[in-house]
């Protein structure tokens, strides 16, 4: 029979090889429901993986993946040091939500304003905003032991109705008739987070995501803290004996998990989406979270799973377009690929032994 | 193909600007991006309608493709951009969020076309539209204020935008028109498609009295609450509902975005569109009344008739005054009619009308 | 503002209906994080019930055999959860996750040729007797099947839970799995059944509402009602009596909020609309901070994944 046994330490070959195997075996299950659809099978995984890279608008839609993954890595990295810790912020969505309205208020408020300082103090804001937002569910952890992952998730749904508000009240343009929705930041320069270098996609919050893989990555290898985060994580008693402070702990990664979300939904809100408007948030929050696990909570995997997702997003679309896949089989597809990528991870970890059954 | 590559990248330099030559040949290509599931029964579902009468009237000498359920913001404008690249003469953008999405894309595609649905931004590529249903809604008010016993209207509302408040205002109107006792309740329900909170809302209602429910929400599920209750009857939203015909759905109004969306593929083809903007009702066939059911008395259904007549033909406009503002405030005077201009960015309800507009 | 126009004993009886759906599926996910798994799947397990029960109700015109469907095509579905994260010891956070992002896309699939159908109507009880009483017959025992048919399910995990060997085992497996494993209870098939259990009753909560409550099938119809089932079983405190206080609690509010709404209470709608939420945080605090109460029962092992490693 099959056993697993683990191994001493992750597999450094397996961990490399099980991304690339579980795409394979994507490929593979997601052409055979293509095909059921009646579609190309071949052609669809084509246009879902290599156009959107290589194909013949590469020179668009490789930027756009930029766009596309800068949110996600820069929430799933702050939701990673809370996840290695054993603290569950689920609710990034609604941090997401508050930074951009606090920080979009911010550049609301002073319109027209030409000054420089403008957009960073809408930066800080929005950073302060997520993060005051990831306290409520810290502070009523700490004083009052209640369940993080329920109180932040509540918040998300509390959050969407403060934008819906928001977007049809205080904020809403006074220009724009009377339809519910704020001014666009792409018509207010001193508010709005343009491209670096136009046509690469590359914006701030695309840059913060890299110097947030960066940060991430240091505190994790060299920082007591992330010794601290690695020890709670693995056991929160004998890191108590340690000397870790969980209270401590719990606002730390709350706090940088929502602040994170928060910059993440002001970069979004002034750059590419440009508007707040009763739905602006596009459950970033909640896609960051599995890319965050693909990425194996470590800060380069997020790195290149926020990529990959983004591919399929984009390549989704182009397969919508192209071949008429219904949108309902593009996220059975990432279904798929996640549960396959998830799958595959035990090879990483465990040794797969066959011997024969044991007489008993 | 190795030349198409090189002159799309040049394209690049220059906006993208030369990327729509590449596509446009023998066939016209139209492309539809939905903020819904072409299966939602209601908005979504009827502009696909209108895909598909562009594909039946023109057959082989059209492509028409989709993409759905594409969130407003950063996605719709890549999956614009997308469209574009690939070569599309025409590009409808199916909701009033794209506004700005399709604003930017049609700058870097001066040669495709844009039609943007309920938006007021336009450009010399992009032309908006948009239905007067608020004119279907004046025939619906009236047959809701013939048919209730209770004097109590149940009125689901979506979003506190000029839209549903005109639709309400319309129904309200028209309703009192024919039983000054008439009474409106409005429940706010902020989605225009989650068909459990909407049977909560209808269910709600009626069980406040209502015996008339009319929806601005995208489902079906507020007719099957009636069909519950019994004695309670609604009208379909969107689409026909035909399948509640034997139940309450008593008539309906449908977008048919179908003619208008030939005669602009026509336009295109033709080299004749140019941008404008479109604002079409009863007359014009892009809103229309759906079949009134038996339950409707005779005389009632000549009376929604009439009036759907007089709306279709110009002679009578739904907002004439004498009208005062909720506030007791005077709107229109005697005989005036509402201008364009503050139809569209209607923000008040109408005297009578109880309550106040979220926002 | 009229509070009379509010007919209470109508808002209690839409109460138990509304709250129904969430109340099913709160339920089977108390049993599976009793069993120390978090699955947080439930939306996607309740779309795909939803669906599969409405197909079937549909073409065999009895929503008896609907609901069959649906509890099994909740099962299947959670059991690709089950595989991965129980055998192949993937996280289930993230695997939950991913459930729901694959169980939206399928049921979408799957209903492609439902759309704009009405399925047949499930019969309502009128329990003899009972349903006379004045004002309670109206409340208690004047609904579909369903409604009581959760109740007695709340009953029946109770007992089993409280006084059974079988509910004492899959309490220790999730309490602490390596003493279970050790006194030589099969952790994994045991975990197995319970998360199949807990998509069972996702998918009857998920046809719940597209054959009783709403009734139709349009995609994404659940619109939420799995997260808020999640947030009802830490509200609970993992104890099964306290599932239906939640999931009336809730549904209550929210059926609350729209008859206040509609008798022209002078709140601003968006604070109505999130008050169910806001309540459901306040009781939860006010629970978490009763010490004798605390350590939340939640189960010991919850969410961590096991490996016999002999």
């Amino acid at each position: 029979m099959i056993r697993l046994e683990k191994r001493p330490s992750p597999s450094r070959f397996w961990t490399m090889l099980t991304p690339v195997l579980a795409v394979v075996l994507t490929m593979i299950a997601g052409g055979l429901m293509f095909a059921i659809l009646g579609k190309p099978p071949v052609e669809a995984i084509r246009t879902i993986f290599w156009d959107p890279l290589f194909g013949e608008f590469a020179y668009y839609f490789a930027p756009q993946l930029l766009v596309k993954a800068g949110p996600l890595i820069l929430i799933a990295i702050g939701l990673s040091l809370g996840f290695r810790a054993g603290i569950w912020n689920i609710g990034a969505e609604g941090q997401y939500i508050i930074g951009a309205l606090v920080g979009g208020g911010v550049g609301l408020a002073v319109y027209p304003s030409d000054s420089p300082f403008l957009f960073p103090l809408m930066v800080i804001a929005g950073g302060l905003g997520g993060f005051a937002w990831a306290m409520i569910p810290a502070l009523l952890r700490t004083a009052f032991r209640t369940n993080e992952i329920l109180v932040s998730l509540l918040l998300v749904y509390v959050a969407e109705n403060i934008m819906a508000s928001m977007a049809l009240g205080l904020m809403r343009n006074p220009d724009g008739a009377g339809f519910p929705g704020s001014r666009n930041f792409k018509d207010y320069p001193a508010a709005f987070n343009d491209e670096l270098v136009t046509g690469v996609g590359m914006h701030w919050g695309v840059l913060a995501a890299f110097i947030a893989v960066i940060f991430a990555y240091i505190l994790l290898q060299r920082h007591m803290l992330g010794f601290q985060i690695k020890l709670t994580g693995q056991s929160p008693r004998a890191a108590v004996f340690g000397g870790v402070r969980p209270a401590r702990l719990v606002i730390f990664c709350l706090g940088i998990s929502g602040m994170l979300a928060g910059l993440a939904g002001l970069f979004e809100v002034t750059g590419p989406s440009g508007q707040i408007t009763t739905d602006f948030n596009q459950g970033y929050g909640f896609t960051a979270i599995i890319v965050a696990f693909l990425g194996r909570l470590h800060p380069v995997g997020i790195l290149l799973a926020g990529l990959l997702m983004a591919l399929t997003y984009i390549g989704g679309d182009a397969a919508q377009l192209n071949l008429g896949l219904p949108s309902s089989a593009i996220q059975a597809f990432q279904g798929m690929l996640l549960f396959f990528l998830l799958g595959v991870d035990i090879l990483s970890n465990f040794r797969i032994r066959f011997r024969k059954r044991e007489v008993v | 193909m190795k030349l198409k590559t090189i002159l799309t990248g040049a394209a690049l330099a220059v906006g993208l600007a030369g990327a729509a030559f590449a596509g446009s040949h023998g066939k016209t290509k139209v492309g539809f991006v939905y903020v819904g599931p072409v299966g939602d029964g209601g908005w979504t579902f009827e502009h696909d309608q209108g895909r598909k009468a562009v594909e039946a009237a023109f057959g082989d000498k059209v492509e028409t493709s989709y993409i759905e359920n594409v969130p407003e913001g950063p996605d719709a404008e890549r999956v614009m951009t997308q469209m574009a690249l690939k070569g599309a003469d025409l590009i409808f953008t199916t909701s009033f969020g794209y506004m700005d999405a399709t604003i930017n894309v049609a700058k870097k595609f001066p040669n495709v076309k844009f039609e943007h649905a309920t938006g007021y931004k336009r450009a010399d590529n992009v032309g908006t539209y948009s239905a007067r249903f608020y004119e279907g809604r004046a025939v619906q008010g009236l047959i809701a204020g013939r048919m209730t016993k209770s004097n109590t209207i149940g009125y689901i509302a979506s979003f506190p935008i000029p839209e549903v408040v005109r639709g309400i205002n319309s129904a309200y109107l028209h309703a009192k028109k024919v039983n000054p006792d008439v009474d409106f309740k409005v429940v706010w329900v902020f989605t225009w498609f989650d068909p459990a909170k909407e049977a909560d809302a209808a269910k709600v209602l009626i069980e406040q009295g209502a015996d008339v429910i009319l929806q601005h929400t995208d489902s079906t599920a507020p007719l099957a609450a009636a069909a519950e209750a019994g004695n309670v009857i609604g009208f379909g939203q969107a689409s026909d509902m035909a399948e509640y015909a034997d139940g309450p759905r008593v008539s309906s109004i449908i977008d048919n975005w179908a003619p208008y969306y030939v005669a602009r593929t026509k336009a295109v083809m033709d080299g004749t569109w140019t941008s404008d903007d479109t604002w079409d009702g009863i007359g014009a066939g892009m809103v229309k009344i759906g079949k009134m059911t038996d339950k409707i008395p005779a005389d009632v259904q000549a009376e929604a008739l009439a009036l759907e007549a007089s709306i279709a033909s110009g002679e009578y406009k739904p907002f004439t005054g004498p009208i005062k503002k909720q506030d007791g405030s005077d709107w229109l005077a005697e005989g005036e009619t509402a201008d364009d201009g503050t139809l569209a960015g209607m923000d008040f309800y109408v005297e009578g009308l109880t309550g106040d507009i979220p926002n | 503002m009229d509070l009379s126009a509010i007919n209470w004993l109508l808002l209690l009886a839409s109460l138990m209906v509304a709250s129904t759906p969430i109340l099913l599926a709160a339920l089977g996910e108390l049993v599976v994080e009793k069993a120390g798994v978090l699955n947080l799947g439930v939306e996607g397990m309740m779309i795909t019930g939803a669906i599969c029960g409405f197909a079937i109700a549909v073409e065999t015109q009895s929503p008896v055999m609907g609901f069959f469907a649906a509890a099994l095509g909740g099962a299947v579905l959670s059991l690709i959860f089950g595989i991965l994260t129980q055998v192949l010891l993937s996280n289930q956070v993230a695997t939950g996750l991913a459930l729901t992002l694959f169980g939206l896309g399928l049921s979408s699939l799957l209903g492609q040729g439902y759309i704009g159908i009405k399925p047949p109507l499930t019969a309502k009880l009128h329990i003899p007797y009972l349903s006379d009483i004045p004002y309670l017959g109206q409340i208690l025992f004047r609904h579909d099947p369903l409604v009581y048919f959760s109740l007695i399910l709340v009953l029946v995990v109770w007992l089993v839970l409280k006084f059974t060997r079988a509910g004492l085992v899959l309490r220790a497996v999730g309490e602490n799995h390596d003493a279970a494993h050790a006194l030589g209870f099969k952790v994994v098939r045991i975990r197995l059944a319970a998360i199949a259990f807990g998509g069972a009753c996702a998918g009857l909560g998920g046809a719940y509402l597209s054959l009783i409550r709403v009734p139709q099938w349009t995609e994404g119809m659940t619109a939420g009602a799995g997260w808020i089932a999640l947030a009802i079983v830490v509200f609970a405190s993992w104890k099964p009596g306290r599932v239906i206080l939640g999931a009336y609690l809730f549904g209550g509010v929210t059926v609350l909020q729209l008859n206040l709404q509609a008798a022209g209470l002078a709140i601003p709608v968006e604070y109505l609309s999130m008050s169910p939420y806001l309540i459901t945080i306040l009781v939860l605090v006010i629970m978490s901070a009763d010490r004798s109460r605390a350590a939340l029962n939640a189960p010991g092992c919850l969410g961590r994944s096991f490996h016999a490693s002999s």
